[in-house]
């Protein structure tokens, strides 16, 4: 009996990503939910610029590849021109919550009946390591050489938070992928985003604290302690907006 | 003559893309083709399509991006600051190969410039507008009748050869009222999409859209693929108007709603005994260059509303063959018959 198999919808080619960094498991979750659902050959996904500019690569389902920031207006038309297929985005701190916050919030706002994954890894990975909206204050990168300055840089975004004072999202949940129990959250997490577009509810995001070793000068093992010390504090877990429960932070 | 209906040009866009199978829409407001975003949001959803006010003509673009994807017959309109925004949008498109057409009511620039009609984008369509090497096929009608024409053209042109398509009309055109016969929109030609990314059904290996090629032949690859369809396109596809050009002096070029005062002109030119010839390009990209290799006039004259952008296009098609001339208003300025009989008379003074 196999207990263990890597899902049917995630490729055999060999990743390009660092060791230690979170996309791996994120794709290996979103491809396990989407074969448990069985709608791997009804989904379309749209992916980000960044790290997972290349997730076509890794995923055997039709994906766009979408200019920076714009997945969410690519992902409401591709849902409204074929509304019995799964759509779902793939997107970046930078990508989601910078160049891209007005395709986000309105997508948001209008409940688009698709779901996003959102990995909140607080840097920008594909250029090297700069700010992102979502670095921490004090945060050293290659753009805030001084520890990210809240006075002249800005704060950080807290995109469940914000999202959820829309009427738009059915679900908005933010996990983490820096244990097995938090992984595992995630999953279910994930599974519900999807149940949620397969039922018609509306937008359902995720977002998934995740890590960047390589741009954070760090090892694998440090960077999952950054994590766990430094992130989830400032961005609480839990579910922020579910029509199904009432709204508010579980 | 079938169903001639006075319409806006706006709306007769409206009527010939729904009659030509496009049931998705995508803009965002700006005078001067506010009418056509308005008389959309009014028709689609009565006949099962998606209209949907997008919070920004950059996503407004992308939206087009997406449905153009899933393989469905989609289309965006502005106006030139809009047209700027959706520039990023329309590079992407282009090097998707994705069809579909975006619509420009031209107004006044650079910057918010004015409200009023002006055909200064020229270079912006004809050139890219966006980065990359891309080409758009770019139609420019002259009265309401054509504008039905080629935006029914539009979207079987630009499926025919996966390039996108953009009408250019400017805001008289847009606001103007004119008969339209909507019989005359050809029967729609549904292209076989095997490349959309509709979902695979368990059915086919995936299809992936995609812009970004790492490995710098396969970019190559795909640039020079593109610019062999380009050729095809240029080879095929001049559409101009002409007349009066076998005996001409002085050959009169314009685009658009310029052509038609262009007409009185070389009417009254042709009393006066003054052999003036007339030929307005339809299909601004690909240009009209045979036409302009085969006459053999003392002079041409590019008459335009803007500073002078297809004026370099006429050089490069007769290879300067004969004194190129321009004359042109901008600003939302449209040049009278009356001035441009008297550039014509300044000119022949010069040639004859």
């Amino acid at each position: 009996m196999v207990i263990y198999e890597k899902p049917k919808s995630l490729s055999d080619t060999v990743s390009h990503y660092c060791p230690g960094c979170s996309h791996g498991i994120v794709h290996r979750l979103v491809c396990e939910v989407l074969d448990e659902l069985g709608i791997a050959g009804e989904t379309i996904a749209v992916e980000p610029v960044g790290c997972a500019v290349t997730a076509h690569e890794y995923f055997n389902f039709d994906v766009d590849q979408a200019a920076h920031g714009r997945q969410p207006a690519l992902a409401t038309v591709i849902k409204r021109s074929l509304p019995d297929r799964i759509v779902f985005t793939y997107q970046g701190d930078g990508d989601l919550a910078a160049i891209g916050t007005a395709e986000t919030v309105h997508s948001a706002t209008r409940g688009e009946n698709i779901t996003i994954i959102f990995i909140n890894n607080t840097i920008y990975g594909m250029t090297g390591g700069q700010m992102a909206p979502t670095s921490l204050p004090g945060q050293v990168t290659q753009t805030s050489p001084y520890g990210r300055d809240p006075k002249t840089q800005g704060n950080p975004i807290r995109v469940c938070e914000m999202l959820s004072t829309l009427d738009g999202p059915s679900y908005v949940a933010r996990v983490s992928t820096d244990s097995v129990k938090h992984i595992k959250e995630a999953k279910a997490a994930i599974k519900r985003a999807f149940q949620n577009q397969i039922d018609g509810k509306g937008l359902s995001f995720v977002e998934l604290l995740c890590t960047c070793p390589t741009n954070w000068g760090m090892s694998p093992v440090e960077a999952v302690k950054r994590l766990q010390d430094e992130m989830i504090p400032y961005y609480p877990l839990g579910v922020y907006k579910d029509i199904d429960r009432g709204s508010g932070n579980e | 003559m079938g169903e001639v209906v006075l319409m806006k040009g706006n709306e007769a866009i409206v009527e010939a893309a729904i009659r030509s199978g496009c049931k998705h829409f995508f803009g965002y407001p700006i005078t001067p083709q506010t009418e056509l975003l308005a008389y959309m949001a009014k028709k689609l959803p009565k006949i099962g399509g998606t209209f949907l006010q997008a919070e920004s003509e950059v996503a407004a673009v992308n939206m087009l991006y997406g449905a153009a994807s899933a393989g469905v017959r989609a289309m965006t309109s502005s106006s030139s600051p809009g047209i700027s925004l959706k520039s990023e949008g329309i590079s992407y498109i282009a090097a998707a190969d994705l069809p579909c057409v975006i619509v420009n009511i031209m107004r006044g620039g650079p910057g918010l410039g004015g409200i009023q009609a002006a055909q200064s984008d020229y270079f912006q369509a004809t050139r890219g507008g966006g980065h990359g090497d891309y080409h758009l096929i770019v139609l420019a009608p002259n009265s309401i009748q054509e504008m039905v024409r080629l935006t029914a053209d539009g979207f079987n042109l630009s499926e025919e050869y996966r390039i996108p398509v953009m009408l250019l009309g400017d805001g008289t055109l847009g606001q103007m009222m004119e008969p339209g016969d909507l019989d005359e929109i050809p029967q729609p030609i549904f292209a076989e999409k095997p490349w959309a990314t509709n979902g695979t059904q368990g059915k086919r290996k995936p299809n992936i859209t995609k812009t970004l090629y790492l490995d710098p032949q396969e970019l190559e690859d795909t640039v020079i693929e593109r610019e062999e369809r380009y050729n095809i396109v240029k080879e095929n596809l001049q559409r101009y108007d002409a007349h009066d050009i076998e005996d001409a002096d002085i050959i009169i070029s314009s685009f658009g709603i310029t052509s038609r005062v262009v007409e009185t002109a070389v009417k009254e030119l042709r009393k006066e005994g003054i052999k003036a010839g007339v030929i307005r390009p339809i299909t601004l990209w690909p240009f009209s260059e045979k036409i302009y290799k085969r006459v053999n006039p003392k002079a041409f004259l590019s008459v335009e509303m803007n500073m002078g952008q297809m004026v370099e296009d006429i050089k490069l098609a007769c290879e300067c063959k004969a004194p190129v001339y321009f004359y042109g208003r901008t600003g939302g300025i449209i040049p009278t018959p009356q001035e441009v009989e008297d550039k014509v008379h300044e000119i022949m003074k010069e040639v004859m």
